[in-house]
């Protein structure tokens, strides 16, 4: 039996309002992260505290900040979002987010905590021509975190705005601020905690509002979906319209997977803990919250269309951000969505201040000591350049973030992903694993899969129809729809005219005078369409082409001119690889 | 893990890497590392898969008169399938590999 949403009725939402709760709990999360940074930063002296927390951080601990460090607001009011609106079809993403785990485990984590010091480009080059492979791998993952922090910064802005009401540059400037004195005073220590802090208020937040949720169905998961099939047919439980060509789903999938494997804020964790039992450790822990999570996140958003409705749900935000907070006022009133809304802010705050660190990194170690120094400086010199870039790396976010206000910036996250998984990802394994590969396979293969992928994604529909020719693209559509809706009217009022008792002749004439508006409009429309502007690549995600290219320069490369030298230092790099001898302590 | 066992490394650096144990443990490594990767790409492109080219086997009912379709549960396994494949190495690594680990170590530090 169909059972009318319960807030439709009550259409009455705090949300987009100064909600005193929601600030209350924000001001608390935030005195308390304050607090541990002041904390964290009179133990921050050495490169080894700013950049690896000391490598002190236990098993346990990494885990659950690499899991802070993953699951992003976009993510937790994305997906369930998605999931609301979409059914199925949102399920199916959050499973690509989560496969990439495994690999970090079996292919980067050990090697990576083993070779590296505090970047991954430790680990490329290990045995290779420093300056080269640092530089491309400085640019690889300063491109991934400006796009990932634009792309952060933007949705955080929104979404404050709707859930606080506050403006949406207030919000980014709170941020931002926020996000450079964690990371600028309480450096990796200051990051870890606040991930810890977060990915505990997200678990928590999202299991009560799960049982909340279930509480309704009886605990049965049959229950929640019969009402789910009834208030929107059987097409809501089962894979629609989001993946239609196979190739980009493949492609999509590839990204997703070896994008997580090359996001080197996430990389970066690995050298914050003592040895590889416990890097090991961490991913295993990492991957049972992050997949526990996923599945909160989806009963979430199928609860939230049930219990809310869809209607109401896009009402509020078309994209359906909206639907976990809207659930949790439904079900626990204004003190939960308060509790819930301040944990969102949080999950962001938490998320940039990990990609902050990881470019303030890649700029200090890799480009200031690597290539400018020739690896020549002091520690104390190091740190100052790693504030320097934060502070630095900070106001660019809160400045790109502005500058982008109401942009579509939905293809940044898939951009982020493309391009770690083809120029961060093939450098890394094929450094780890393949004695042959040379400095110039290295360097060429980041620069290929960055160029690559940036490229297709800007040809393709995604970018290429979607932003560079929107006005087309609407016009086309303004176009067909001017024509459409005037044929559709005329069908309705003939569809009308056909009154029960009508004789079979007059049904017959009414059919006929249908059936011609119809082929009536279909030239015209066709005609209309033939002016849609047509993307240059076909996928909307590169990922499968970029991260061939990648490999295939890199193999290529290596094979023409190999490096003796190289291959020799591969010998002691397998001694430090499995065995740990010579790792940093 | 200790810059003592850098030092007497050198000395020794061919005849570890040639030693029996060693090598064993390069390889057992290795081959549990892809064996895991490879089932972790057929897990998860296998669903990729049926999406693309199955769904109407995606869409079938669990039972007679369930609302819930087959591909929700198959959804939810991938990923905790995929969990489980990190505990299968988590397990092999925490009870074979470390110890054979430490066997080498001690050859080099001892030797």
């Amino acid at each position: 039996m169909p059972q009318a949403p319960q807030a439709a009725q009550a259409a009455q939402t705090m949300i987009g309002q100064a909600n005193p709760t929601a600030i209350m709990f924000f001001v608390a999360f935030v005195v308390s992260t304050l607090m541990i940074t002041w904390w964290a930063a009179k133990r921050t002296r050495t490169t080894k505290d700013f950049y690896a927390a000391g490598r002190s951080v236990t098993g346990f601990q990494n885990g659950l900040a690499l899991a802070g460090d993953y699951m992003s607001a976009a993510s937790f009011l994305g997906i369930a979002g998605l999931v609301s609106t979409k059914g199925y079809d949102g399920l199916i993403y959050s499973v690509g987010w989560l496969v990439g785990w495994p690999i970090i485990m079996f292919l980067i984590s050990e090697p990576l905590r083993n070779l590296g010091k505090y970047t991954f480009a430790d680990v490329v080059s290990y045995r290779l021509n420093q300056r080269p492979i640092r530089a491309a791998a400085a640019a690889g993952s300063l491109v991934v975190v400006i796009t990932y922090l634009i792309a952060q910064m933007v949705g955080a802005g929104t979404l404050i705005k709707l859930m606080f009401g506050i403006p949406f540059e207030v919000a980014i400037v709170v941020t931002g601020t926020l996000m450079i004195s964690y990371v600028l005073f309480g450096g990796m220590i200051a990051t870890t905690w606040v991930q810890i802090i977060k990915a505990c208020l997200l678990l928590g937040g999202a299991t009560v509002l799960v049982l909340l949720t279930l509480n309704k169905f009886n605990f049965s998961y049959g229950n929640l979906f019969h009402q789910a099939e009834d208030l929107y047919t059987s097409k809501f439980l089962e894979p629609g319209g989001l993946v239609t060509n196979p190739i980009d789903a493949f492609s999509l999938g590839l990204a997703l997977m070896f994008g997580t494997a090359g996001l080197p804020h996430i990389l970066m964790r690995f050298f914050t803990v003592p040895d590889v039992k416990a890097a090991r450790k961490s991913v295993f822990y990492a991957t049972g919250f992050i997949g526990y999570f996923y599945i909160l996140t989806v009963t979430i958003g199928f609860g939230a269309a049930v219990l809310v409705g869809q209607k109401v749900i896009m009402g509020i935000d078309k994209g359906g951000n909206m639907a976990g907070p809207l659930l949790a006022e439904a079900l626990g009133g204004n003190l939960f969505l308060g509790f819930l809304s301040a944990v969102a802010f949080a999950t962001i705050l938490a998320v940039v201040s990990g990609l902050t660190l990881a470019g303030a990194s890649a700029f200090s170690h890799d480009l200031f000591v690597g290539v400018i120094r020739r690896g020549q400086a002091s520690e104390k010199d190091e740190v100052k350049v790693a504030k320097i870039a934060t502070v630095g790396l900070g106001f660019t976010a809160i400045l790109l973030g502005i500058l982008f206000k109401g942009q579509n910036v939905a293809f940044l996250v898939g951009l982020t992903f493309a391009i770690a998984a083809s120029a961060n990802f093939p450098a890394l394994v094929m450094s780890i694993m393949w004695k042959k590969f040379t400095t110039a396979g290295a360097y060429l293969s980041i620069y290929t899969g960055l160029t690559v992928a940036t490229v297709l994604l800007i040809l393709s529909p995604t970018v290429w129809v979607d932003i560079v020719h929107k006005s087309e693209k609407e016009a086309v559509e303004k176009a067909v729809k001017a024509i459409e809706d005037p044929m559709k009217a005329k069908i309705t009022a003939l569809e009308k005219e056909k009154v029960p008792g009508l004789d079979a002749a007059k049904v017959a004439e009414i059919n006929a005078a249908i059936a011609a508006e119809k082929s009536a409009a279909e030239p015209l429309v066709k005609a209309e369409k033939e002016k849609m502007p047509q993307p240059i690549f076909p996928l909307k995600n590169p990922g499968i082409y970029s991260m061939f290219a990648a490999f295939l320069v890199g193999i290529l490369i290596s094979l023409i001119a190999p490096d003796r030298e190289a291959e020799k230092k591969f010998d002691s790099e397998k001694l430090r690889e499995y065995i740990g001898i010579g790792a940093e302590d | 893990m200790s810059a003592t066992g850098t030092k007497s490394t050198k000395k020794t650096v061919h005849e570890i890497l040639e030693d029996p144990d060693f090598t064993s443990l390069v390889t057992k490594k290795n081959t549990i590392s892809i064996i895991l990767t490879i089932l972790e790409l057929v897990l998860y492109f296998g669903f990729v898969g049926l999406i693309a080219y199955n769904k109407p086997f995606l869409a079938q009912k669990m039972s007679e008169g369930s609302a819930t379709s087959i591909g929700i549960p198959i959804a939810v396994l991938t990923i905790v399938f995929s969990w489980v494949l990190t505990a299968i190495y988590i397990f092999w690594a925490n009870s074979s590999y470390d110890s054979e680990v430490k066997k080498v170590k001690d050859k080099i530090i001892g030797g």
